[in-house]
């Protein structure tokens, strides 16, 4: 497993090295600079700009410049924030998007599990048909339309929440029953699946045959082998949640790197875009191995590549 | 095709066309679908116009005149959504054509060749499905304008992934059947086998996953234009609208919901329709 691990690892080197490159040429090859917005900058205060930042160097130098600091962890200063540097306000603000995307995703494995086995176990029932169409109605209903319709029923007309911000715990529900929503609904359906797969197997005759509980059959048995589509699941349900977040922390005004990053992008803080991007990238490529690594301890059938 | 094998396809289709009847989720998704679909094409010929505007009127809620109400330029809403609709609509067509055109050649080359061109290729996908890819259209659309052809293609680019996965398990298997054999011994070139054999039969799983794909890459069209990064005015698509009505929806609640719901509706009929297929065509592939 070590051995995988490491692999994987040493894998996913060029393919950072490409993400960062392409997107920094990406950047640069653009038409408008962080400073073409500012109003009315002499040509000396814009060259003393550049100079301060280094841009009147040749491109490759720039380029040179970025990734030798990037490898000390260094990702430069923001241009829009002068007193800020880029790793500040990520640790400044990535907290706040962690927290929601871990509720988000409680949420989602929360409501989508019980649902999808409950679903499963009492297969072609009332029970199964509701599950199946509250999972659909997730699926079907997009986060930039629950959001605010959630929050013009219980944050205005009802008064329960506050339509927007970040402060107390009350804060949290919204914004995360409004991302987890659709990921509820992803893994209530694969649950489900999953789950009926592995209850019309063998193993599951013998056990029940030995005289087992229905509840042990379901949770010591059944649910091991049920979960892979979850578990499998769970990558792409993470970089969904991430870019879900651009939208959630808009609608709900709630200071995450999400927002940050859209309005570094429109803004062409181009250190704060490089910044956002290879923190995604570098997380998301994390996760992904972290459940492949799950799924073989879920399913000893498979081993390490 | 040998004349066995289109009365072979023929019952195949004949069948599933049984099945699909029995679903009665799928086929109303389907009727809705045609229903929307036709309001959205012919709606703008006959209803008020998107553009005008009536700054006297204002926003004001639905009514006989404005069945859904007007926008706070006094722009008629129902007209504007079904206007919407239509970008909305053609936005998931094109962008799903390009990922389909994309992925099935992709799969199906990688199927058909297998050994270490498959190993590389479907490494590959593996790669970049790991790869946050929603982030590169959203740089992408920022950086070099909001156009959508473009956006066609952004979205294309990215929704390809699955679909090459599912053509090339489908090709890796039909590669092996006999008439592959046969038309191989009759001396046809490898590129007339994949286009004229291959991927004819690859077609029903196509299908289904196509059905499944527009959904997502309409959705990806909202998700941008929500951001302020797709279709820009003076066009607009149920993105833009939605979007709108929910920074309005305090006041004016119908700017929000009657988009949204028929957004929702939209999204809906195709995901019972792509399920029923599914079930009808007897497709196992794996969901994303």
């Amino acid at each position: 497993m070590i051995r995988f691990v490491i692999l994987r690892l040493l894998q996913t080197i060029p393919v950072i090295w490409v993400i960062i490159t392409a997107t920094f040429f990406m950047i640069r090859f653009v038409p408008g600079g962080p400073f073409t917005a500012e109003k009315a900058v002499t040509p000396e205060i814009l060259r003393n700009l550049e100079a301060h930042y280094g841009m009147n160097k040749p491109l490759y130098r720039q380029y040179l410049d970025y990734t030798s600091s990037l490898l000390k962890g260094d990702l430069g200063p923001s241009f829009k924030y002068p007193t800020r540097s880029v790793n500040e306000i990520i640790a400044d603000k990535l907290p706040v998007s962690v927290e929601l995307g871990l509720l988000s995703l409680a949420v989602a494995l929360g409501v989508g599990l019980p649902l999808g086995v409950l679903a499963a176990v009492r297969r072609n029932t009332w029970i199964d048909y509701i599950c199946s169409s509250v999972a659909m109605v997730g699926i079907c209903v997009p986060t930039f339309v629950l959001g605010p319709l959630l929050i013009l029923v219980f944050a205005i007309h009802l008064g329960w929440f506050n339509a927007s911000g970040w402060y107390g715990p009350i804060d949290r529900v919204l914004p995360s029953i409004t991302l987890g929503s659709v990921y509820a609904a992803y893994v209530a359906r694969l649950a489900r699946g999953g789950m009926l797969e592995v209850l019309s197997q063998d193993y599951i005759r013998t056990a029940r045959a030995k005289g087992a509980s229905e509840f042990r059959v379901i949770v010591k048995h059944a649910l091991r082998g049920g979960l892979t589509p979850v578990v499998s699941f769970l990558g792409p349900a993470i970089a969904g949640i991430v870019t879900g977040s651009f939208v959630i922390e808009t609608i709900f005004q709630i200071p995450g790197i999400g927002r940050e990053f859209i309005n570094s992008a429109f803004n062409r803080d181009y250190t704060l875009v490089l910044g956002t991007v290879v923190l995604y990238a570098g997380f998301i490529i994390a996760m992904n191995l972290v459940v492949d690594v799950a799924l073989v301890w879920l399913n000893p059938r498979l081993t390490f590549e | 095709m040998s004349p066995a094998e289109i009365e072979r396809g023929h019952s195949l289709w004949s069948d599933a066309w049984h099945r699909l009847r029995r679903n009665r989720l799928a086929l109303a998704g389907g009727m809705l679908l045609a229903v929307l679909a036709l309001a959205c094409a012919a709606g703008p010929f006959f209803s008020q116009s998107y553009e005008e505007q009536n700054l006297d009127l204002g926003a004001v809620p639905p009514s006989a005149q404005h069945l859904l109400g007007t926008d706070t330029l006094g722009r008629d809403l129902l007209a504007r959504t079904l206007y919407g609709g239509r970008i909305s609509i053609m936005v998931g067509l094109v962008a799903t054509f390009v990922a389909l055109a994309i992925g099935v050649s992709y799969g199906a080359i990688a199927g058909f060749f297998g050994g270490k061109v498959d190993a590389v290729m479907m490494r590959l996908v593996d790669i970049l499905y790991a790869l946050p890819f929603a982030i590169f259209v959203i740089l992408l659309m920022v950086f070099f304008g909001r156009n959508i052809f473009l956006l066609f293609f952004a979205i294309g680019a990215v929704e390809w992934l699955t679909m090459a996965r599912i053509v090339r398990g489908q090709v890796l298997s039909i590669k092996r059947m006999e008439f592959i054999e046969a038309a191989r011994a009759l001396g046809l070139g490898r590129r007339r086998i994949i286009f004229r054999h291959v991927i004819p039969n690859v077609l029903g799983p196509v299908i289904v996953y196509t059905t499944l794909t527009i959904p997502a890459v309409m959705l990806l069209e909202a998700f941008l234009s929500f951001l302020g990064l797709g279709v820009q005015a003076p066009m607009s698509s149920w993105g833009v609208l939605i979007k709108d009505g929910s920074e309005k929806m305090e006041e004016f609640w119908w700017l929000l919901v009657f988009p949204g719901v028929l957004f929702s509706l939209t999204l809906f009929s195709l995901n019972f329709l792509g399920d029923g297929l599914r079930d009808a065509l007897d497709v196992r592939a794996s969901k994303d």
